[in-house]
């Protein structure tokens, strides 16, 4: 069983007043998240992850297709029970603390005061609450309402937790925090689904990824094989290399760039369209020597832009899907 | 249940954070003053006068209360997006709705209770004070069981209105939800008058229209019976029974309005 499951999910709406026209905010995503992976849901602003997160919570109706979670319609109450969600800049209520929201949330899952009291207080210890928990919320700043976020949001243990941009207000302890809380949540089996546009936290954290441009899917897959074989080009390390050889070399367009790293040696970038042997036999021929030859391979980011650049652009009905 | 419940404790705490207990201290502080006042310049009628002040300022100021935290607390949800973590919880939307309405209902009783203990506090205050011969002129005693009725009628009166507040704060503006609730209770003060339209005016057409309108808008003039408690006149239990009967189909009939819009609404 699949942790989350969409066929042809689909979300129009209709912009404007006085000539109202459709608008797809998301075109027909179909999608598999297997259980005890962390996948990672990418875009550009306006792709269509928080519409896709909002489905898959039921905060919004589609307008065609079908989404599960867990096996059932994302409706079910009882799949709520076994779910998390973190909203993209969470806001709560002014007058509770921290506690009390907590307290609230845990209550609605029908934990008896003894349980929410003690997982009340070991959350706000795992997403680092000290003596602010005691505050009403509104004296929060971004970064602690992101915090209580993720407490909320994990509160009861979930088996798939979904989070809308957990990094987003956190400073860099906090988003090396989140990182290794989802880590130990995969590490407990859990499986995490979340939107980010942070494609390094993506590529450290996520064993699949998927790629939303203009409410489509552009790209999905393990990472490894979207990246793996994509090298775009060659680094190559040499020393004793002669300026008239680097000249030569360069004038025949078989180095892109050369780098100084020392006197006489050099980190030289090949191109793709470049045979690296061929470069490197007519080097040491000249007395240089290899110190190592790597294969340049395109990064998660590199690989976002290219598909972001080609998604169409228009997003009204019948404009091709 | 248990979850209607958790939500409406939620709203509660809220609003007794949200400092609107506080228009407790404004009523205590206008009845006193006005007991005072009232009493340096009437002789033998403050107490009918500060009944019926007293009486009117606990609509008034449950009126406001109902309003005005009556119209923000589905808006205030959505607006603010906390309703995004909420409802990813097991909450179904219905119970969403019903412990709002709960909560404020809740909210309203307390006030309501709190504020007729203080009335009832300088009621019988002001009965220490009267000689035995003014005492016999009172239509009825001072601190009379009897005006319960009246405060009855009014938190009826008082849940009424939260329910409309409610319903339209399920897919408007709070102005617009504030400007519609006002209006709707302002017209069904006076809604009786539509109910013999044909008097005045010579169209059929317009005497049927009225008359479907009267039925249509909340009566709120069937719960205001503060002249005949303060006065001792006779009201009939009967009377009390359906004007509850009405005020809990009516609200009943909000409720699944509110709940029917709000669960076929996008939270875009």
């Amino acid at each position: 069983m699949d942790a989350i499951r969409t066929e042809a999910l689909t979300k129009h709406y209709r912009v404007g007043f006085w000539r109202p026209r459709p608008y797809v905010a998301l075109d027909a995503l179909t999608l598999e998240v297997r259980q005890g992976e962390v996948f990672g849901f990418l875009g550009p602003n306006g792709a269509g992850k928080t519409t896709t997160l909002k489905l898959l919570m039921q905060l919004i109706y589609p307008t065609s297709g079908r989404a599960e979670i867990l096996g059932r319609p994302v409706g079910d109450v009882a799949v709520r029970r076994r779910i998390g969600y973190l909203p993209e800049n969470p806001y709560f209520y002014d007058y509770l603390t921290a506690e009390e929201l907590l307290d609230y949330f845990a209550s609605l899952f029908g934990y008896a005061a003894a349980e929410r009291r003690r997982r009340v207080a070991s959350l706000l210890d795992e997403v680092g609450i000290g003596a602010e928990r005691r505050l009403q919320l509104r004296k929060f700043s971004k970064g602690m309402l992101q915090r209580v976020g993720i407490a909320q949001a994990i509160l009861n243990d979930p088996e798939v937790v979904f989070f809308d941009e957990p990094m987003s207000g956190l400073d860099p302890l906090g988003r090396r925090e989140v990182r290794q809380l989802i880590l130990r949540l995969r590490d407990r089996g859990g499986t995490v689904f979340f939107s980010s546009h942070v494609l390094s936290d993506a590529e450290t954290l996520c064993s699949r990824v998927a790629i939303l441009a203009e409410g489509r899917l552009v790209a999905s897959g393990h990472l490894s094989n979207l990246l793996a074989f994509q090298v775009r080009g060659w680094e190559l390390v040499v020393t004793g290399l002669t300026e008239a050889a680097l000249e030569r070399a360069t004038t025949l367009g078989h180095i892109a760039r050369a780098t100084p790293l020392g006197a006489q040696h050099y980190a030289l970038e090949l191109p793709i369209t470049v045979a690296p042997d061929g470069v490197l036999s007519e080097l040491t021929a000249c007395g240089a020597r290899l110190v190592s030859l790597t294969p340049v391979r395109e990064t998660l980011e590199d690989y976002f832009v290219r598909q972001v650049a080609d998604a169409p652009r228009e997003r009204g009905l019948g404009t091709g899907t | 249940m248990q979850v209607v419940r958790h939500v409406a404790l939620s709203v509660f705490k809220e609003s007794v954070r949200d400092r609107v207990l506080y228009s407790l201290v404004a009523f205590a502080t206008l009845l006193i003053g006005a007991s005072y006042l009232i009493g340096q310049l009437t002789a033998g009628q403050d107490v009918k006068i500060i009944k019926d002040l007293g009486l009117a300022a606990i609509a008034i100021f449950g009126l406001f209360i109902a309003v005005f935290i009556g119209i923000g607390l589905v808006w205030k949800e959505v607006e603010r997006r906390s309703i995004y973590s909420l409802l990813s919880k097991p909450i179904r939307r219905h119970e969403f709705i019903l412990g709002k309405y709960a909560g404020l209902a809740l909210t309203l009783l307390v006030n309501v209770a709190m504020m007729t203990a203080a009335f009832y506090v300088v009621l019988a205050y002001m009965n220490t004070q009267a000689s035995d011969a003014l005492r016999a002129v009172w239509p009825a005693p001072a601190a009379d069981p009897g005006m319960l009725r009246a405060v009855a009628l009014i938190v009826l009166e008082l849940l009424l209105v939260t329910a409309i507040a409610l319903f339209f704060s399920t897919f408007s503006s709070p102005f617009l939800s504030a400007a519609l609730t006002f209006g709707l209770w302002v017209a069904g003060h006076f809604n009786a008058d539509l109910r013999n339209f044909e008097v005045v005016v010579e169209s059929k057409t317009a005497a049927y229209l009225a008359r479907g309108i009267y039925y249509v808008l909340p009566n709120f003039a069937a719960f205001d019976i503060k002249a005949q408690v303060v006065n001792a006149l006779p009201v009939p239990p009967t009377y009390l029974l359906l004007a509850a009967a009405y005020a809990l189909v009516y609200i009943a009939l909000l409720l699944t309005g509110a709940v029917l819009v709000f669960s076929r609404r996008d939270f875009k």
